[in-house]
């Protein structure tokens, strides 16, 4: 933690690092007590990984300004990758955690390089076409049991001392694991290359006249965007123990600009927010039936017309902080 | 900060009123019905599996012998993490004692292993992957209905034998697809029968036109569609545009349901050929049954084979409830219960669950009625062929079900 207020001397304003980091502190705690008060751990754990993708989602849109349309295939290779492991290869829980996250790293390599050498509506519509194309790759390789998915996926031992199975040691080992890489996420958009980062977003040609190299630097963001976005979909197989096509579907893709968008874009706890509400949505009110789509597209339109900094873009616009 | 502290006590206090368990012995049941209410599915399955529910629960007469049954629904979105999830919570938090339903093959597989983890029962209706009763089987799911296996040898043996001996697929180039086409090929050939060729199609086809062609000039008497969904809609519609079934051949559709056809309409579904286990019009007892059912749907639809389903599968758990006297809430032990009791209701008849959870009734081979031939409304189909019981389903000796090898 020292590290990052270290660091808050480098970033643009110190005070909007000490809220954040205060906000932090009190999500952290408010997280951890959920094993004690009846909230059903499941649904939060899901929620965590949802926000976590979200929020590495966030990390590539909200300050990098690239609005990928395929971060689905991330989240989807590193749950397929990470099941068959722990499935077929019997492989330890911190190992396939490490396999999906690495696959999924290597895809954002070769599709980050192919992709940000366009901007705007064509860079997402060369994700998409990147992750319809990895959508049909998994749909036909025999691994993944097309739209049967894997299925009934173990969940071992965590470094063989924390038994997965258990949900009050799962949700921790979630919780930790998600802590851990929103603060990297914050680490990363503090540090100078967050800056820098921001500074092609602002205005590309000035950015490049001051000798930064543009292209790399989106690279990079798009890189640990996908391999967090990886984190998060080898995170998931533990908590719902099956990956499916779901998971790379374009409709994923979707899902996460939406909550994104509604908890706040470039918003350091949209993202958690957005990602809350929407699984909350999804598993609250599936009594509802058909209507939770149209509940969802209505809150969709409401937030784009009415409050466009999302929820928490706005509520740190009324307090002017920075969150 | 306030309002997330409030949230918190108001979804505890939530929690802990519906937590209040239930206790072995007690005679309150709790029915969850969980399948697709919004998408592909919704017609088949959907609100209409929940009447069913609750038309199972009045004539198993229970409620006025003292018992408490309630009926819960969730759409899973045919998402597996989605079903899993409402799953999970339903059977840990709500106390929920059977989950029926679950169509999508993804969703049943990944449900039935948790309903395995936690004891409690599954009797599935809407899936169609026979896996649930093979290789995948667990003594707390009951497979209801129909499967693929079903699908395959009705329509392949059946059609074969009343002369469609030569066959051509077109097929979705996806493991469903090609699972279909295999089981379909292997029954057209045990039959006497022969496939004079195949072509594959990309997943979501708008054109069928160049496959169609091919399937034309191939000159087989059957054209079979190991296709699902949007695709078989497609094939069909584009199939009544070449005017395949006018000029003498037969579309076969390998996975189709009633409200498949009510949405094309019998101008483009005449002719077409497809396996189910039920149609309301087959008897007094499914033309009774299908009449009340009607008279509670908002669109007044007739009941799908899945939906009767989950009443026949429903109905058969509460007659079992009926005899232990009390709900033990014990899945593994409801199901070996019901196993032991021959099903008979007036919708699939007399019938028999087998050791790997698979329910055995008739199936039948219909062929659409063209719009002259119909007489009304939902007067759809004609009966080709009645596919006896040991023959619809996966012979037992066949089965790769790990609970048989005991």
């Amino acid at each position: 933690m020292s590290v990052i207020t270290d660091n808050s001397a480098s970033a643009s304003s110190g005070r909007g690092v000490r809220d954040e980091m205060v906000a932090f502190v009190i999500m952290a705690a408010l997280l951890a007590t959920v094993p004690f008060t009846g909230i059903y751990p499941f649904f939060v754990m899901q929620a965590l990984c949802f926000a976590l993708f979200a929020c590495a989602f966030n990390l590539l849109i909200g300050y990098g300004g690239l609005l990928s349309f395929g971060h689905a295939m991330f989240l989807g290779t590193a749950g397929y990758f990470t099941a068959h492991a722990l499935k077929v290869w019997g492989v330890s829980p911190e190992l396939g955690i490490v396999i999906g996250t690495a696959g999924a790293c290597a895809l954002s390599v070769v599709t980050g390089w192919i992709s940000i050498r366009r901007q705007g509506i064509y860079f997402a519509m060369i994700t998409l076409a990147l992750s319809q194309l990895v959508f049909f790759v998994y749909l036909q390789t025999p691994f993944t049991h097309g739209e049967d998915g894997i299925q009934g996926i173990p969940q071992g031992m965590l470094f063989g001392l924390f038994d997965l199975s258990k949900p009050t040691i799962l949700y921790y080992v979630i919780l930790v694991a998600f802590l851990l890489a929103f603060l990297l996420i914050f680490r990363t958009i503090n540090s100078p290359f967050g800056e820098v980062l921001k500074a092609i977003r602002e205005n590309e040609p000035r950015a490049v006249s001051l000798g930064y190299k543009a292209d790399q630097y989106k690279l990079m963001a798009f890189i640990l965007s996908g391999t967090l976005s990886g984190l998060a979909g080898s995170l998931k197989v533990f908590v719902a123990q099956n990956a499916s096509l779901t998971d790379v579907h374009w409709t994923m893709s979707g899902e996460i600009v939406l909550m994104a968008l509604i908890g706040g874009l470039g918003t350091v706890f949209g993202p958690v927010v957005g990602a809350f509400i929407i699984v909350a949505m999804q598993q609250y009110l599936a009594g509802f039936g058909q209507w939770v789509t149209v509940i969802q597209g209505a809150i969709f339109v409401i937030c784009v017309l009415t409050f466009r900094r999302g929820i928490v873009g706005e509520i740190a616009a009324l307090f002017k902080r920075s969150l | 900060m306030n309002k997330k502290i409030s949230a918190l006590m108001l979804g505890t206090a939530l929690a802990l009123a519906v937590g209040t368990g239930a206790f072995a012995g007690d005679k309150v049941v709790k029915i969850g019905v969980l399948n697709d209410m919004s998408g592909l599915y919704a017609d088949l399955a959907g609100p209409g599996s929940v009447i069913a529910a609750h038309m199972a629960i009045e004539d198993s007469g229970l409620t006025k012998k003292g018992w408490t049954i309630d009926v819960v629904s969730a759409d899973h979105q045919n998402k597996p993490d989605v079903g899993v999830n409402i799953a999970r919570q339903w059977i840990d938090v709500d106390k929920v004692d059977v989950l029926a339903d679950v169509p999508t093959s993804s969703v049943a597989l990944a449900v039935s292993n948790l309903v395995k983890e936690k004891n409690s029962i599954m009797l599935n209706s809407g899936a169609g992957s026979s896996d649930l009763t093979n290789k995948s089987c667990t003594p707390n799911t009951i497979h209801w209905t129909y499967d693929t296996y079903t699908l395959a040898h009705g329509t392949g043996t059946a059609l074969t034998k009343s002369g469609g001996n030569t066959w051509f697929f077109l097929t979705a180039d996806y493991a469903f697809g090609a699972a279909l086409e295999r089981d379909t090929t292997a029954a057209v050939e045990a039959a006497g029968g022969k496939v004079v060729g195949a072509v594959k199609h990309p997943l979501n086809t708008a054109d069928f036109s160049s496959f169609l062609l091919q399937a034309q000039a191939s000159k087989a008497k059957v054209i079979g569609l190991a296709n699902a969904g949007g695709d078989t809609v497609n094939a069909i519609k584009q199939a009544a545009e070449f005017g395949i079934t006018t000029g003498g051949q037969k579309l076969a559709s390998l996975l189709m349901f009633i409200s498949d056809v009510h949405a094309l309409g019998l101008q483009t579904a005449k002719g077409l050929n497809l396996t189910e286990t039920f149609y309301w019009d087959l008897n007094d007892g499914t033309r009774a049954w299908s009449k009340r059912f009607q008279d509670r749907m908002k669109n007044h639809a007739m009941p799908t084979m899945v939906q009767a389903g989950v009443y026949s599968s429903l109905l058969h758990y509460f007659k079992a409830l009926d005899q232990l006297g009390e709900n033990p809430h014990d899945g593994a032990k409801m199901v070996a219960k019901m196993k032991t009791m021959p099903t008979d209701d007036p919708i699939f008849g007399k019938g028999s669950i087998e050791p790997n959870g698979r329910v055995i009734h008739p199936a039948y081979l219909f062929e659409v009625k063209s719009p002259a031939e119909s007489k009304g409304p939902w007067d759809y189909y004609k009966l080709v062929a009645t596919i006896p019981a040991n023959e619809a389903f996966t012979p037992l000796d066949k089965s790769t079900c790990p609970l048989l090898k005991k």
